[in-house]
């Protein structure tokens, strides 16, 4: 990839010293983001999507964390700034918003002082511009009257406004990049697709680029320009949103793809699940990551597979299938209502 | 925000109300005491119990008698005292107030801003061996009885080491009003402050290091941190300032409890002339009334302060604000 990227990850480690031994929350991520552009992040619980960007953040301070690789913002390197110029980028050049916003904003401030003090501390601008700077965000992200609302404090707003509070928020220094650390999962389905459609519509507005972390197939397939799929602490596949919902090539996201629940099919007997659950960050197997959970395993999965583009089309995986047998097993784990009808 | 003050205040009148009856029932009503012989003192004469009977109305209807007692404490204030013939109670008590709250207040002046300064030190420090250094100091300072630490003080100030620079100025014991000379009456206060606070240093700074370390894992801290603004910031602005809310909390309670006549154990110690050191002449002399008169002032300042803390507490915290 060339430099032009507006943000790039490059085999990003990070580690944990617990009592039972050490966690490798990720291993070697590697990402990259150019300018306007949508990512999205997807993976299940524990495979280390969070601690990504919040690495990117620098926002974890356990002593017992250990970082490794680089992190490369505009070509500046954000594991090697010292706490004050990590400060000057946060909220300004990245801003993130998080999962739950019930409990995101502090409950003692007005909803408008906390935009204001996050706006002031980036920009030397008057308390009467700051408060109007609130208004106008406000409005932006749909809270009516809100004049008067940015004298409110958050528990006199419900979750799906808080979320826009936090949008307007994170919005409020015109962020280059935006972080959603699963935005909707703590919200009703009605109110999440109003927020997805908020950020896909603030998104053209403020020209920002957005990396979208979720488990939510559903979420990323309306969002999201590209798609990474994580596992484990590793990422297993990526590729365009076209790549990952119409040429899956790892089992895993055939898993994920799997498991929607869909409409416009017949309705299967059971919705699809991945048998068993995710491994131990203690303990990694040998091999593939998955390949305990994965109905396609073979010898050669006893070794680690490299993330590689075998096709050369820019559409990454990490599996070692070949990928001119994947297409049949794939429709029988994707659909598997459709052999069922067929026999 | 006003009308919650104004209701909250409502409450309190009649909180006190109830308690000047629970009192009086206490005082007068229980069971098998003739409530004049009790109030008369040691070894009273059949001619002082009739007075008694004569002046507070005994033997007449419940609420005349809880009135007239009321009148005497609160209207006339000429309630006596009979064990200390013809010293009238009331004023006894709100002369002894200024050296309880001169005390009290002080003391809370040290504590509140020391123990700030403890809970932070300590929980920047976490990870460090000088936050588990600052607990057990603390730890020390509460198991340190208020009594005890009083008399080894007032021995190594007014006895071994009074000569020594060190403690030359300390004043002998006792209370100098502030109209008087507020020089001495500094002077006089300086070690009863630190006494007395040394305790609630301790407790309050132990309190708000694990409150800050708790709200350091909040999701609002977080968002704080992800704004970009100084970890000062966070620290002073957003994690503070809702560590504060059980702070202030505990704060009201004790220190209503201190100016109700807690601080007793100090005010002896120090011979300082306070509403401790009256409940302790009143309970060594079985002087009743003056024991009534200080329970209900007591009584009064604990859920005045009560109020107080409640109206901080909405200030602190927007979420118990009434709509």
């Amino acid at each position: 990839m060339t430099a032009e990227q507006l943000l790039e990850v490059r085999d990003l480690k990070v580690s944990f010293r617990t009592e039972d031994g050490i966690i490798r929350a990720v291993d070697g991520v590697s990402l990259t983001l150019s300018e306007g552009e949508t990512l999205g992040i997807v993976g299940e619980s524990g495979s280390g999507k969070s601690v990504t960007m919040m690495s990117v953040m620098r926002l974890i301070n356990d002593p017992n964390a250990r970082f490794e690789g680089e992190v490369l913002y505009k070509g500046r390197d954000l594991m090697k700034l010292d706490q004050a110029q990590i400060r000057g980028i946060r909220g300004a050049g990245i801003a993130m918003i998080f999962q739950d916003p019930m409990t995101s904003l502090n409950p003692v401030y007005r909803v408008g002082w906390q935009i204001e003090e996050q706006v002031r501390e980036h920009e030397k601008i008057s308390r009467q511009a700051a408060h109007a700077r609130a208004v106008e965000l406000l409005t932006a992200v749909g809270i009516p009257q809100a004049a008067e609302r940015v004298n409110d404090y958050p528990h006199q707003f419900s979750g799906g406004m808080r979320q826009r509070v936090m949008i307007a928020m994170a919005l409020s220094c015109n962020p280059d990049i935006l972080i959603a650390d699963e935005p909707t999962t703590a919200l009703d389905v009605t109110i999440q697709a109003q927020i997805l459609n908020l950020i896909r519509k603030l998104k053209d507005e403020f020209g920002t680029a957005v990396v979208l972390i979720t488990h939510d197939m559903g979420v990323v397939a309306d969002l999201a320009d590209r798609i990474a799929v994580m596992y484990a602490g590793r990422i297993i596949e990526k590729g365009t949103r076209r790549d990952i919902f119409y040429d899956p090539q790892h089992p895993y996201t055939w898993g994920l793809l799997g498991s929607i629940a869909r409409l416009d099919r017949p309705k299967p007997r059971r919705l699809a699940a991945i048998p068993g659950l995710p491994p131990s960050l203690l303990r990694l197997p040998q091999g593939c990551a998955f390949g305990p959970r994965c109905t396609h395993r073979f010898a050669l999965c006893d070794r680690r597979p490299e993330l590689l583009d075998k096709v050369g089309d820019g559409h990454l995986d990490a599996c070692h299938l070949d990928p001119g047998q994947k297409r049949e097993l794939r429709e029988t784990t994707i659909h598997p209502e459709l052999i069922e009808e067929a026999t | 925000m006003l009308t919650f003050i104004i209701r909250r205040l409502l409450w309190t009148v009649l909180v006190m109300f109830v308690i000047t009856v629970v009192v009086f029932i206490l005082f007068f009503k229980t069971p098998g005491v003739d409530p004049a012989r009790a109030l008369a003192g040691r070894s009273p004469n059949p001619q002082t119990l009739a007075e008694i009977r004569a002046q507070l109305g005994l033997g007449r209807p419940f609420p005349i008698e809880y009135g007239i007692m009321m009148k005497k404490i609160f209207i006339t204030r000429d309630l006596v005292s009979y064990s200390n013939q013809g010293v009238r109670v009331v004023q006894e008590v709100f002369a002894a107030t200024p050296a309880t709250l001169s005390l009290v207040f002080g003391a809370a002046v040290l504590w509140v801003v020391m123990a700030i300064g403890v809970g932070i030190a300590a929980a920047l420090l976490r990870g460090t061996v000088f936050d588990p250094l600052i607990m057990v100091v603390a730890l020390v300072g509460i198991s340190a009885p208020v009594f005890w630490v009083g008399q080894i003080v007032n021995m190594i100030s007014q006895g071994t080491l009074h000569s020594t620079f060190l403690f030359s100025w300390v004043p002998p014991l006792g209370y100098t009003p502030f109209t008087q000379s507020p020089v001495l009456w500094f002077k006089g206060l300086v070690l009863p402050w630190i006494t007395l606070s040394i305790l609630y240093i301790g407790f309050y700074g132990r309190v708000l290091r694990a409150n800050l370390l708790e709200v350091q894992n909040e999701d609002y801290v977080r968002t704080a941190r992800a704004k970009g603004i100084s970890e000062r910031r966070v620290l002073f602005r957003h994690s503070l300032r809702t560590s504060m809310i059980t702070f202030v909390s505990l704060f009201g309670l004790d220190f209503a409890a201190l100016v109700a006549g807690g601080a007793l154990l100090t005010e002896v110690v120090f011979g300082i002339h306070g509403v401790g050191y009256l409940t302790w002449q009143g309970l060594e002399n079985l002087d009743l009334p003056t024991i009534m008169a200080t329970t209900i002032y007591g009584a009064f300042f604990i859920v005045l302060i009560n109020a107080i803390v409640d109206i901080a507490y909405a200030w602190l915290d927007p979420r118990i604000r009434p709509a």
